[in-house]
Parts: C-alpha cells; sequence; structure tokens
C-alpha cells in the first residue's frame, strides 16, 4: 500500500471529487445544511491530509532520489509513463495542499449557496491534479496535470466568483495556457532529442547553448506567467480579486507555488546553461517585482488586490533566491551559500502558501459580513471583532517578515545569501522588509484598527468557531514554521544540495 | 481477351451495404404515416450488417480488386468502420430531432447510406476514376441532404451553393485526373507511382494536373482558400444533415489526400507539401480567426472545422507515417467529438424550435448539470486541453511536424498551431461561459428519448476516457499505417 502513496494522494481527492459533483447538485435557499457534498468533500480531504503522514514518516531525510517512485507504462506509442515520485523539493508542497484544501472546504461550508456540490467537488479535483503535477516524473504526465489543473480553477471563478469574473476567468485561463503551450513544443523537442518524456532523463540529456536557450525562454515563459513574475502577472490581480475566498487561496497558497516548482524541477536541472546566462534577466525581473510591485501594493484600495501584488513581490523572493545559485557561485565558488539561497525560496514558498491563504481568508472573513473588499469601507473593526483582529495583525505581521513567523525565515534566507553575491542585490531585495511592512501593516492600520467607520462595521459580529478553527490552525503553522523551521529545513536539504551540484555541471 | 470475373471479396462490405439500402427504400414506400420507425430500424441495422462484415473481414490483409481500381487494406478497413460507426451516431441523434420537425422521412436514412456507400468507395479506391466516383456518390447525396428539408429556404439556399461550388470543385478534379492521366498515362495509384519515378513528374501539364487535384482534395477538406461553403451550408443544412456533413465526409476526406498523395503521388512530397503548408496554415488561422466572432454555434463549429481541418493537414504535410498516423488519429477523434458538440445542438432542440444560438445555452448548468459537462467534454477536447482526446491528437500533429525534418519551417509550423490553439481555445470557453456562468433562459428541464440519452452521455465519456488511456488507438493507427 505504501508503495502506491502517491496514487492514491493524487487519485483518492480527484476521483473523491467526482462522486461529491454527482452526490448533491442544484442550489440551496437555506444556509441550514449543506448537503451531502460538503460533509463527504471535507472528510475526502481530511483522509487525504491524514495519509500525507507516512508519506511524511516514511521520507528519508538524507538520500535525494526519488523516493515513492511508481512507474508503469502509460501510452506505448509516445513511450509516456505514468511515473510518479517525490524528493525534498516536492514533498513540502504536497503536505501544504493536502493542509491547505481542507480549510477551503471549511471556509466554503455555510457560505456558498448556489451549487455548493459542485464547488467543493471542484476543489477536490483540483487538490488531486495539483498533488499530480507535484509528484509527476514524466514530463507528459506533469503536462496533463498541469493543464487540467485550469479547468477546476477556471469553473470556481467563473461560477462562484465576483461581478467580472467571467472576463477574470478567462484572462486567467487564456493567460496560462499561452504560457505553458510553448513549455509543450520544448517538452516534444525534448522527447525527440531523448526518445523519452522521463524529467530523470532530461536532467541528464546534453543540450547545445541555442537549443537550452529556448527551451529555456519556453519554460520561463510557463513558469513566470504563472509565478507570476513582472511583467507576466497581470492576471493575477484579476484573478485574485474577482475568485471566490477559497479560490483566492488556492490561487495564492498552491498555484502560483507551480511556478516556483517549476523552476527547480524543470528549468534550472534541463537547462543549466542557460540559466546561467540568463541568470542576470530572472535576478533583475525578481527584484522589480520585489520593488517596483512593493510600491504598486502600497496604493492599492482593494484588499484583495493588495494581497494579489503583495503576493507578486513575496514570489519575486522565490526566484531571487532560485537564480542567485549562479552569481553566489562565481562570487564565492562555494554551493553552501548557493543552497542557501534556493532553500530560502523554498522555504518562502511554503511560508507563502500558509501566510497569503490566511491573509485571504481574513478578507473572505470581512467580506462574508460586509460584502465589500475597499479598504475605504473599514474602519474600527477591532472594536466589534477583537478575536479577528488579533489574528489579522498576526497575519500581517507574518506578510512583512515579523521574525518569529514563517515569513521571516524565507525572506532572511534570501537576503543573506544575496550578501553573499553582490550588496546591491541584498540591498534592493532587503526593501521588502520596509515596503512589506508599509504596505501590510498600513492596510491593517486603516481597517482594524482606530475608530468605528461606520454603522455596518459597527454592526459587526466576530469569528464563528469555523472562522475560529481555520485561522486558528493556520496560525499555529505560521508560528511553528517561524520559530522551528528545521524539519521543514532538513526535509529539503539533500535535495535542494543535490540541484545545486547538479546545475553547477555545464551540459553543453 | 478473356473475360475473367473480377474477385468480389474486397468490396464485400460496400455490396452489403448497397443491397441492404436497397431493401431501406423499398421497405419505406410501404410504411405508412409519419414515423419511420421501420425504416430508421432497417438502416441502423443495415450499418450493423456493413459493420460485421467490415470487422470479419479482418484488419490485416491487403488485397486488390476489379483490374486494381480497387484496394481493400486495413487502413481502408479501419476508415470505414468508423465511417460506419459515425454514421451509427447520426442516426441515433437525428431520429427525434426529424420527427419533432415532422420532416422525417425515408430519404433521409436512404440518402445517407448513400452517402456512406460514396466514402467507403473513396476510402478504398485504388485509381482516381474509383475515387472520383465515389465523392460523386458522397457529393450527390450530400447536396441533396442539405436541401432535405425542401420548404426552409435557407436550406435551398445553402444546397444551392453547395450544389454550385461542389460541382465546380469536381470538374477542377477531373480535370487534374484528366491532366495527370495525359501526362503520366495512367490513373491507378500504383501506376502513377512507378510513372514518376521513370519521369521525376517533370512536366507543365502535370503541375497543372497535381494543382488541379490538391485544389479539389482542399474544398472536399474545406480548407482555406477553398472553405467559403463550410460556413452557410453547416448554418443553412438541418442540425442532423449538418451533424452528417461535419462527420463521416472529413473521414473521406482524409482518405483522399492520403490516397492520391501519399499513395499515388508520395514521391513529389516535397512538391504537394508547400502546397498543403499554404492551405494549413490559412485553415487554422482563418479558421481560428473567424470562428472568434461568431455568435452561432453552427457557425462556431463550422469555423473550428476549417481550423482543425488545418491540424489535419499538418500532419499530411508533415510527410512521415509518424505524421500520416498523427493525422489519422486526429480526423477519427475529430470525428467524434463534432458529431457529439453538434448532437448538443440537437439535445436542445425542443418542439420544433431550433436552439443554435450560443445564447440558447445559457444556463444550461442549471437545467441539467450532466450534459454541461458532457459539453463541456466536447468543447475541452475540441480545445486540445489535456486530459481530453483532443489533446493527444494536436500533441501527436506537432510531435510529428517537429520531427518531420530540421529548420525553421517545421519550428514556425509548431508555434503557430499552439498559438493559434490558445485562440481557439477562446471561443471554446465562450461557450462553457455561457452554459456555466450565466443564468438560464428557459428553464424547460431537457427531454430527449433514453437512446439519445446514453448515446450522446457514452459519446462524450469516450472523449474523456480515449484521453485518459489513448493508447489503445494509438496503436490502431499505428498499425494501419507502415
Amino acid at each position: 500500500m505504501i508503495e502506491y502513496m502517491l496514487s492514491i494522494l493524487i487519485w483518492l481527492p480527484t476521483i473523491g471529487g467526482l462522486a461529491v459533483l454527482f452526490l448533491g447538485s442544484g442550489d440551496r435557499s437555506d444556509s441550514s445544511s449543506a448537503g451531502w457534498g460538503a460533509p463527504l468533500a471535507l472528510g475526502i480531504s481530511v483522509l487525504t491530509l491524514a495519509l500525507c503522514w507516512p508519506l511524511v514518516a516514511g521520507f528519508d531525510n538524507s538520500i535525494a532520489d526519488m523516493q515513492f517512485v511508481e512507474r508503469t507504462p502509460w501510452i506505448g506509442a509516445f513511450n509516456v509513463y505514468y511515473h510518479l515520485g517525490i524528493d525534498g523539493l516536492s514533498l513540502p508542497l504536497i503536505v501544504l495542499t493536502a493542509f491547505v484544501t481542507p480549510l477551503v472546504i471549511i471556509a466554503g461550508w455555510n457560505v456558498i449557496t448556489r451549487s455548493p456540490a459542485q464547488y467543493f467537488g471542484a476543489f477536490l479535483i483540483l487538490e488531486g491534479l495539483m498533488i499530480g503535477v507535484f509528484c509527476a516524473l514524466d514530463g507528459m504526465l506533469f503536462y496533463v496535470f498541469w493543464e487540467a489543473m485550469l479547468v477546476p480553477m477556471f469553473i470556481i471563478i467563473g461560477v462562484w466568483g465576483g461581478t467580472r469574473r467571467v472576463y477574470a476567468t478567462i484572462k486567467f485561463f487564456l493567460y496560462t495556457f499561452l504560457g505553458s503551450v510553448f513549455m509543450l513544443v520544448s517538452l516534444i523537442y525534448l522527447y525527440l532529442e531523448s526518445g523519452s518524456y522521463s524529467l530523470l532523463e532530461f536532467h541528464s540529456l546534453p543540450i547545445g547553448m541555442t537549443a537550452q536557450t529556448l527551451i529555456f525562454l519556453s519554460f520561463l515563459f510557463a513558469f513566470a506567467v504563472k509565478v507570476p513574475m513582472w511583467p507576466v502577472h497581470t492576471w493575477l490581480p484579476d484573478a485574485h480579486v474577482e475568485a471566490p475566498t477559497g479560490g483566492s487561496v488556492i490561487l495564492a497558497a498552491i498555484m502560483l507555488k507551480m511556478g516556483g516548482y517549476g523552476f527547480v524541477r524543470l528549468s534550472l536541472p534541463i537547462t543549466p546553461d542557460a540559466s546561467q546566462s540568463l541568470a542576470w534577466l530572472m535576478i533583475t525581473l525578481s527584484l522589480i517585482a520585489v520593488v517596483y510591485i512593493g510600491f504598486v501594493a502600497l496604493v492599492q484600495k482593494d484588499m484583495k488586490k493588495l494581497i494579489a501584488y503583495s503576493s507578486i513581490a513575496h514570489m519575486g523572493f522565490v526566484t531571487l533566491g532560485f537564480f542567485l545559485l549562479w552569481p553566489i557561485l562565481a562570487q564565492t565558488g562555494s554551493t553552501d551559500g548557493a543552497a542557501l539561497g534556493v532553500g530560502g525560496g523554498m522555504v518562502q514558498m511554503v511560508s507563502h502558501g500558509l501566510v497569503s491563504g490566511a491573509m485571504f481568508f481574513c478578507v473572505g472573513v470581512m467580506y462574508d459580513r460586509m460584502h465589500t473588499r475597499e479598504i475605504a469601507d473599514y474602519g474600527g473593526v477591532v472594536n466589534t471583532m477583537p478575536h479577528f483582529a488579533a489574528f489579522m495583525v498576526l497575519f500581517a505581521m507574518a506578510n512583512a517578515g515579523l521574525p518569529g513567523t514563517s515569513g521571516f525565515v524565507g525572506e532572511f534566507m534570501v537576503i543573506l545569501s544575496a550578501f553573499k553575491a553582490n550588496f546591491w542585490y541584498a540591498f534592493l531585495a532587503a526593501t521588502t522588509l520596509i515596503l512589506g511592512a508599509a504596505y501590510t501593516l498600513w492596510m491593517v492600520k486603516r481597517v482594524v484598527f482606530g475608530d468605528v467607520a461606520n454603522e455596518q462595521v459597527a454592526a459587526l459580529t466576530d469569528l464563528n468557531g469555523r472562522e475560529y478553527f481555520v485561522l486558528g490552525v493556520l496560525a499555529i503553522a505560521v508560528l511553528l514554521v517561524g520559530v522551528w523551521p528545521d524539519p521543514l529545513v532538513e526535509m529539503m536539504a539533500a535535495s535542494v544540495e543535490n540541484l545545486v551540484s547538479q546545475v553547477s555541471q555545464s551540459k553543453l | 481477351m478473356d473475360f475473367v470475373t473480377p474477385q468480389f471479396q474486397p468490396a464485400f462490405p460496400e455490396i452489403v451495404l448497397l443491397g441492404s439500402l436497397c431493401v431501406v427504400l423499398i421497405a419505406d414506400l410501404f410504411v405508412d404515416g409519419e414515423r419511420r420507425t421501420l425504416t430508421w430500424l432497417l438502416a441502423v441495422l443495415s450499418l450493423l450488417a456493413t459493420a460485421g462484415v467490415l470487422y470479419m473481414a479482418g484488419f490485416t490483409e491487403t488485397t486488390f480488386t476489379f483490374s486494381g481500381s480497387y484496394v481493400a487494406d486495413p487502413l481502408g478497413s479501419v476508415l470505414k468502420l468508423f465511417a460506419v460507426l459515425s454514421m451509427l451516431l447520426v442516426f441515433v441523434y437525428a431520429r427525434e430531432y426529424l420527427q419533432s420537425q415532422g420532416i422525417e422521412r425515408g430519404e433521409f436514412y436512404v440518402l445517407s447510406l448513400f452517402a456512406l456507400l460514396g466514402i467507403m468507395v473513396m476510402v478504398s479506391a485504388a485509381s482516381l476514376l474509383t475515387m472520383y466516383m465515389g465523392l460523386e456518390i458522397l457529393s450527390l447525396s450530400l447536396y441533396a441532404l442539405v436541401a432535405f428539408d425542401r420548404d426552409s429556404a435557407v436550406s435551398a439556399e445553402s444546397a444551392m451553393k453547395y450544389f454550385v461550388l461542389g460541382a465546380i470543385a469536381s470538374g477542377v478534379l477531373l480535370y487534374g485526373i484528366s491532366l495527370v492521366y495525359g501526362t503520366l498515362g495512367s490513373v491507378q495509384f500504383a501506376d502513377l507511382a512507378e510513372a514518376l519515378r521513370r519521369t521525376d513528374g517533370n512536366d507543365l501539364g502535370f503541375w497543372f494536373g497535381l494543382s488541379f487535384l490538391v485544389a479539389g482534395i482542399a474544398f472536399k477538406f474545406g480548407a482555406v482558400p477553398f472553405h467559403m461553403w463550410i460556413p452557410d451550408v453547416y448554418h443553412g443544412a438541418r442540425t442532423p444533415v449538418t451533424l452528417l456533413i461535419g462527420t463521416a465526409p472529413k473521414i473521406a476526406s482524409f482518405a483522399l489526400a492520403i490516397r492520391v498523395l501519399v499513395d499515388g503521388l508520395g514521391d513529389l512530397h516535397a512538391v504537394w507539401q508547400d502546397m498543403l503548408v499554404v492551405l494549413a496554415v490559412g485553415s487554422i488561422v482563418v479558421g481560428n480567426l473567424a470562428a472568434l466572432a461568431q455568435t452561432n454555434l453552427k457557425r462556431m463549429l463550422a469555423y473550428s472545422t476549417i481550423a482543425h481541418v488545418g491540424f489535419i493537414l499538418m500532419g499530411i504535410l508533415a510527410g512521415t507515417s509518424e505524421g500520416y498516423r498523427a493525422a489519422l488519429f486526429y480526423t477519427l477523434t475529430y470525428v467524434l467529438m463534432s458529431g457529439g458538440a453538434f448532437a448538443m445542438i440537437l439535445l436542445l432542440a425542443q418542439r420544433g424550435q431550433e436552439s443554435d444560438e450560443i445564447d440558447d445555452f445559457r444556463g444550461l448548468n442549471r437545467r441539467s448539470p450532466w450534459f454541461a459537462a458532457m459539453m463541456a467534454c466536447f468543447m475541452f477536447g475540441l480545445a486540445g486541453i489535456p486530459p481530453w482526446v483532443g489533446f493527444w491528437g494536436k500533441l501527436n500533429v506537432i510531435s510529428a511536424v517537429l520531427n518531420a525534418g530540421t529548420g525553421p519551417l517545421y519550428l514556425t509550423l509548431a508555434i503557430i498551431m499552439v498559438v493559434f490553439s490558445v485562440i481557439g481555445a477562446f471561443y471554446y470557453l465562450r461557450v462553457l461561459k455561457v452554459i456555466y456562468f450565466d443564468a438560464p433562459g428557459s428553464s424547460e428541464p431537457i427531454r430527449k428519448p433514453v437512446d439519445f440519452r446514453w448515446v450522446l452521455s457514452a459519446n462524450a465519456l469516450a472523449v474523456l476516457l480515449l484521453g485518459c488511456f489513448p493508447g489503445l488507438l494509438l496503436r490502431l493507427c499505428n498499425s494501419v499505417i507502415a
């Protein structure tokens, strides 16, 4: 059973989600009962989370090889295998996915009144497909999961989203689809060169510089859209603002991580030389994301938009950490420093998943009560919702990178490694500590503190048990990673080192 | 000269079909009243009989007959089997619609069977004349079918257009045939290939003949710039007829291209490749862009057909057996998906009302989540999103084109294909937007006969399951094209 663990983690939610779709349909007018869909979906997602335990327990931190490998022929004509496996880079993201999904389902429990079964089913299917992306070791399998994932998200934003949801969801779909088709062409090229779609074979395939550059750029397009990196980030604020709370959470917490994961699983090891020669470009784009998007976030009037922009800035740290590898290697010649940057990027992904997810939950809590996301409509929320305010301030601090929260660990690691590369990189990256604090805390100040702004705020009720649970669990996770990041860092250490040593070998 | 009785056995499926369709024709004379249940049953039975004969004949041997102008080979058997299958879908989907519109007449089934006969003759053709004969049987049946609803001015108009343009195209094709015959001295594909090896085909008359042949093929496919008839005919014909035109004849067009260009003129690949590049790129670009602007689903699917034809031509122009297999896979899966999409229009047509505007699908998810999901299968399949089967078709073609040779041409073609797939995704998504995101325009429940619903569901699930497990169909395609 343990050898099929990854398959179970992928197909339990996917098939369970289909079952949920069929079990309940139609609208629910009264919000007293959630019908069959919600409890079933919750059960499946909690079971999925529970099944992560044997995965984590059975995972050997000390080796960088793929573990829990499954490999059976899938499509003989293309030499495509159903090939799964995880290492230290994918395991944390799988756990994160399994952790966030039940929270999303709990958060939508009574809130979703229109076709709730379809809502919960879509999230379960999405969960399975996302875990599939993190497990896939076959290029074609990876691509199938990667694309199929768009479908449930398209439906989620389009059906349960805000007023401009149609525009946002079609933009989201086409933008990401356009990004990934170029990856498809590259994958086909690699297949024609190597005779298989195995990612591990791609890793060791020698490729000429021109081809590497083209492949790198096509991967970059796919992953940069997903991350998203400046300047292909414009779909994200729209998608985030229009998506329902759960959709925003999954987008921010997991989907953006796909881009970062793609860089470490495909771009860096398959095209190391092109990555090296284009590292300047990646670092520049990352720093633009950190600094410029930070300023953009500062002027947002809509809370969700603000958090969306802050996500872009934080994901800039992730790509910065990954591509600092080259300058550090050039400066110090040691792989340890480089591993620090890559590890920092990975930690930042997990942390951002927790923190931005929590921030979107917070906005969702307020939106469910007030039906507005404008900062100007709020003020003095602490007077009527003291418990909520405490959570909100905690997550805001984590978003700003306060020591003791998860947000600090990744940013600190990346800035530390940036110093080894170049003082100015570190200087610019460190501005996020100021900018992040500025936009997050200023928003909190305007929303949470001050006098009660209007009658609606005066009539607010504090968190109910369900919301308390969701935010409480996230708060524990944020603090846990913040004060005790060792297990997370150790889980990834061997794979990160392996990655760094792998990419420092030229493939020309 | 001794007269030798030709071997009839390779043509046995066609003979069975012809015989049983005569039975249908005569039996229909004795059916009274509005309903044509007996005719329908007999028509379905003749399809099943043909399929059974085809299946029993097997998929391994290649036999020539009628002095080398007729061939029964594995590729032909597979194509015929799929053509019969798609015709079976047409009969199941069409019946209820024809009844409710009061136009269920025996001629519909008889003409459809004649069209199928034409397709099968084309698929089996080993000479240009057999090919032409099959094409005419098919075309004449289709002209009549488009005008089938004789009281409808729109149908009559589009039948007229189709007939005039189709007749010109047939003339062009025939002229090409005669030029080729005049220069190479034969109409049989095997002899043509032989003659070309001797002469290099370097002859002005032959070049003209080849161009005319390609133009004729492009017209039957509906490739740009010979696509003008497609939207009008698709739109003007009654939906069951559109369904028919949109499915099985594509198989015939594929056979036409493979037999003439590959079997007959394969050595001139470098020459006709250039022409196909123009046709394929034009079709993908024009088809996808024009489909964006459509508000009528039939017209939209018509333009999308043009775009898909571009993909099939891309596979053929690669000029490798990998490319032909890709084109075959694409054709078969396209027939499956577009047949289902047209059937969805029939599904919504209630009580004599056509529902072929995209807006008629508003809020389908509220009216019937199941059929909304079925439509989603067809749309995602046509858009080429994994895990639906359309994705593997596109992947196959792109892979074949990239593998066909080195040089910027093939990479450019691949980029054009993927970029226009994204553009094409937009109009399929728009249909889904209407289905899932908009409020329903009518709350009328969907009432259709059991067989319709089950077959449609099976059709949609086949699009999904073949996408999850494409190996079997891919192997089949690989086994029939060496």
